[in-house]
Parts: structure tokens; C-alpha cells; sequence
């Protein structure tokens, strides 16, 4: 599972679907996310690496990773 | 390159809250690099922003309502035309474009050239057509029933439920969630536009528009789709932004290849939950968003142009996704003396 390929991600955490014309901003956590997933980590790598790069414990981590991940699915920002 | 000069005459000054093409035709025909144009407005009220923008237009004339009929058209074009020595004509309202292609012929004998849909394609994409414009060319089109008299309504209701789509035969849609609002969109709808009325079912989606340039050959020249990110009370697009979905520019494609379709066009498109794609509403004519095309690479009103004048123009091959469009209202300051002129003599 991953970000579709055409789907724009700024540093800042704005994110441009540009098959709906749809935009997002996400924080810093969900930047960061995106980044491990354009960086080629699958979900179930992430919490682990979010652990290691922010003060997280690894239970709300898998969470909020997950919790995150459904709603990029939601609004159609990953593919299969 | 040496520019070639047209005298062009357009319509669509109306650059209010539902703004007519005109001024967006115009901003790109100036700014084109092939062309070095003198720009003439017609238009039909006196108060239309357009005929006070002198960077744009050199001069404006008041024409008859399409009401009127051919004759008096043809008879005012020729006035203007013997001033002016007009090379092209854009029309930029769905309601003058029949007289037009009446006219294609007779103006081009004065030298007149237009780049408009032929007369078949022109009907049978009109909106109480579509159920058949959908049928032949196996386009996806939402159901829809025209009807004259109100009481026909009830059994397009009770065939496509509530809510309900009420539009007027050239502009207006009003979405009705009961018989009663539905009763008073037709009223209303049918007091300024007149009959027929056409009951659409109502799609729930997402709108997306897409504008372009047929080539007549069932060539697609330019293709730019929109998804609108404001949008006014009227329903009018306030700002929006260029997409690349693939699905869209394929669908016009078969648009532009079946019909055949010459001159601008903009399709109104809603997408539903299944991702199929439903052509709302088939408009004849650039839409007042065109100017976002050009910002985005691809001039549809200059390559309007220099077909009109049968000059071959290559296909747009890219245009730039993520662009953005954002519209705004400016106070003019006008002298009386020119509104008078307008007023008086119809023409400015």
C-alpha cells in the first residue's frame, strides 16, 4: 500500500490530489508519515520509525498511524 | 513572427455575478503571440462591464436580442460591419447561437468568418435532447423529461424521486426536494426562459467542468478539465483549479469524435460514488472560465481564431495541472457622457 504516485506532498504538509483538484494540510506528524511512505516504508514499518524519530510510545503510534492511513484511503490519496 | 491582424467582434460583455465569456475570449485573444487583434464588443444591455473596458475593446455596439430574429441581427452585424471591417464573429451565449448558424453562410459571403457547431450538433446536444444525445452516442447522460405544462411533472417525478433537477431551456437549474419547490422553480424558470422545462434526476457526485476546441473533424484541439472550488449562490464558479483525471479527457475525446464537434464547448460533469462519469449539461460555447485554459497553456480563444480564419492548428499536447483561477469584482468609474453614448446611439 502506498501514495498514489501523482499526488503532490510540500514540505509544509500540503497535499495536492491532482486527478479531483482536491488539497489537504496535514501537521507534522502527517507530513512525516507521508514522507515514510513515499520513502518506501509500508504502514506497519511506520510506527516503529515514528517511535525512533518523535516522542511517541509505540501503542499510539500504531493508532494514529492507522487512524491516519484510513482517512489518506478515504479520500482516495493511496492505491492498493 | 509577424502577427496576423483580425478585427474580431464579440458577445458575452457581461462580467457580472454570472459572468458571460466575453471578457475571458478577449484577455486571451489579446494575449496571444499569433495574432494582433482589435477587439469589438456587442452587446445587448448598456450597463455590461465590458463596454467600458477600453484596454479590451475598442469599441462596443448594442445589438438586437436574438427575439428579434435573423433579419435584424444580420441588418445591425452589417452596420458594424461596415465600420469596423470584421474579420470573425464569436458568439459567447447558447441563446444567440442559433441565429448564427443561420447566419454562418450569408456573413461569410461579407467576409465574415465564425468557428461555431454545425446545426446538428448544435440541436441535438440541447438539454431536452440529451436522453437521446446520450443514447446514440453511448455517453452517459442523466435521466431528464421536458415538459410544457406542470402537471406532466408528477410522473417525471415519481420516475426519478426527489430531489429533482428544474432547468430552464438555456440557463437556470434549480434543485427541488418536494412538489411544492418544484412548482415554484418552474414558475420561476419558466417566467424568464420560457418553455419547455427540462426535470432532470438529480446525480450525486462530484461537479467537475471541462472545456475545449473541436476541430469539426472530430479532432480534439484543446482540452482542459476544472474542478470549481467556489461557488457563488448562482452556481457560478468563483475560483477553481485545473486536473489531469484521465477518465475526463477521454470522455471529452468521444465527445469531440462523435459529434464531430466544431468551436468551443464546456461540459458540465458530475462524477458518482462509482467513479462513472455523467455529462450534466453540453454548453455551445467557451465558458467564462477559459481564461483559466490559457493560463494553463493551452489559448483556446486565439486557436478558435485562427481556424475561424482556416489556418491549421496543431493539437495542445500538455497543459499545466494545479492551476488555479480566482475571480473578483472592481468597481468602474464611468462618465456619464459615456453611458450616454452607449445609451443613446448604441455604441461606444
Amino acid at each position: 500500500m502506498k501514495i498514489k504516485k501523482d499526488i503532490a506532498v510540500s514540505d509544509t504538509g500540503f497535499i495536492f490530489n491532482p486527478v479531483t483538484g482536491e488539497s489537504f494540510n496535514v501537521n507534522s506528524s502527517g507530513a512525516a508519515i507521508i514522507a515514510y511512505l513515499k520513502n518506501g516504508l509500508n504502514p506497519k514499518e511506520i510506527p516503529a520509525a515514528m517511535v525512533k524519530d518523535f516522542e511517541v510510545s509505540e501503542t499510539m503510534a500504531e493508532r494514529d498511524v492507522q487512524d491516519f492511513i484510513n482517512m489518506l484511503m478515504h479520500y482516495q490519496l493511496m492505491e492498493p | 513572427m509577424k502577427k496576423r491582424k483580425l478585427t474580431i467582434a464579440l458577445s458575452g460583455l457581461n462580467a457580472i455575478d454570472s459572468p458571460g465569456p466575453g471578457l475571458a475570449v478577449a484577455r486571451g485573444l489579446l494575449e496571444s503571440d499569433k495574432l494582433d487583434v482589435q477587439l469589438i464588443g456587442l452587446a445587448y444591455e448598456s450597463m455590461e462591464p465590458g463596454i467600458f473596458m477600453h484596454d479590451l475593446f475598442h469599441r462596443t455596439y448594442q445589438i438586437p436580442y436574438p427575439s428579434a430574429g435573423t433579419d435584424m441581427l444580420m441588418k445591425r452585424l452589417m452596420e458594424i460591419h461596415e465600420k469596423e471591417k470584421l474579420d470573425l464573429i464569436i458568439p459567447n451565449f447558447d441563446a444567440e447561437l442559433f441565429s448564427y448558424i443561420k447566419l454562418e453562410k450569408a456573413l461569410l459571403a461579407k467576409g465574415i468568418h465564425t468557428f461555431i457547431p454545425e446545426n446538428d450538433a448544435f440541436e441535438e446536444r440541447q438539454k431536452w435532447n440529451l436522453p437521446s444525445f446520450g443514447k446514440k452516442y453511448k455517453l452517459n447522460v442523466p435521466r431528464s423529461k421536458e415538459i410544457m405544462v406542470f402537471s406532466d411533472f408528477y410522473k417525471a417525478s415519481v420516475d426519478f424521486g426527489y430531489p429533482i433537477v428544474i432547468k430552464g431551456k438555456y440557463y437556470d437549474a434549480i434543485v427541488a426536494y418536494n412538489a411544492e419547490q418544484a412548482q415554484s422553480a418552474f414558475n420561476r424558470i419558466s417566467a424568464k426562459w420560457g418553455l419547455p422545462i427540462i426535470v432532470q434526476e438529480f446525480i450525486r457526485g462530484q461537479e467537475f467542468n471541462v472545456t475545449g476546441l473541436g476541430d469539426g473533424k472530430g479532432n480534439a484541439i484543446s482540452i482542459v478539465p476544472m474542478r470549481k472550488l467556489y461557488i457563488t449562490d448562482k452556481g457560478k464558479a468563483w475560483s477553481g483549479i485545473s486536473i489531469g483525471d484521465e477518465n475526463i479527457i477521454k470522455l471529452t475525446r468521444k465527445f469531440i469524435k462523435s459529434t464531430r464537434w466544431r468551436g468551443g464547448f464546456e461540459l458540465e460533469l458530475m462524477k458518482n460514488e462509482k467513479g462513472e462519469f455523467f455529462i450534466l449539461e453540453i454548453n455551445p460555447r467557451l465558458p467564462a472560465w477559459v481564461y483559466l485554459a490559457v493560463g494553463c497553456g493551452q489559448n483556446i480563444p486565439e486557436a478558435l481564431a485562427l481556424m475561424a480564419m482556416g489556418q491549421k492548428v496543431e493539437a495542445f499536447q500538455k497543459y499545466d495541472v494545479g492551476k488555479m483561477f480566482v475571480r473578483y469584482s472592481w468597481d468602474m468609474i464611468v462618465n456619464l457622457d459615456e453611458f450616454q453614448k452607449i445609451s443613446t446611439f448604441g455604441e461606444l
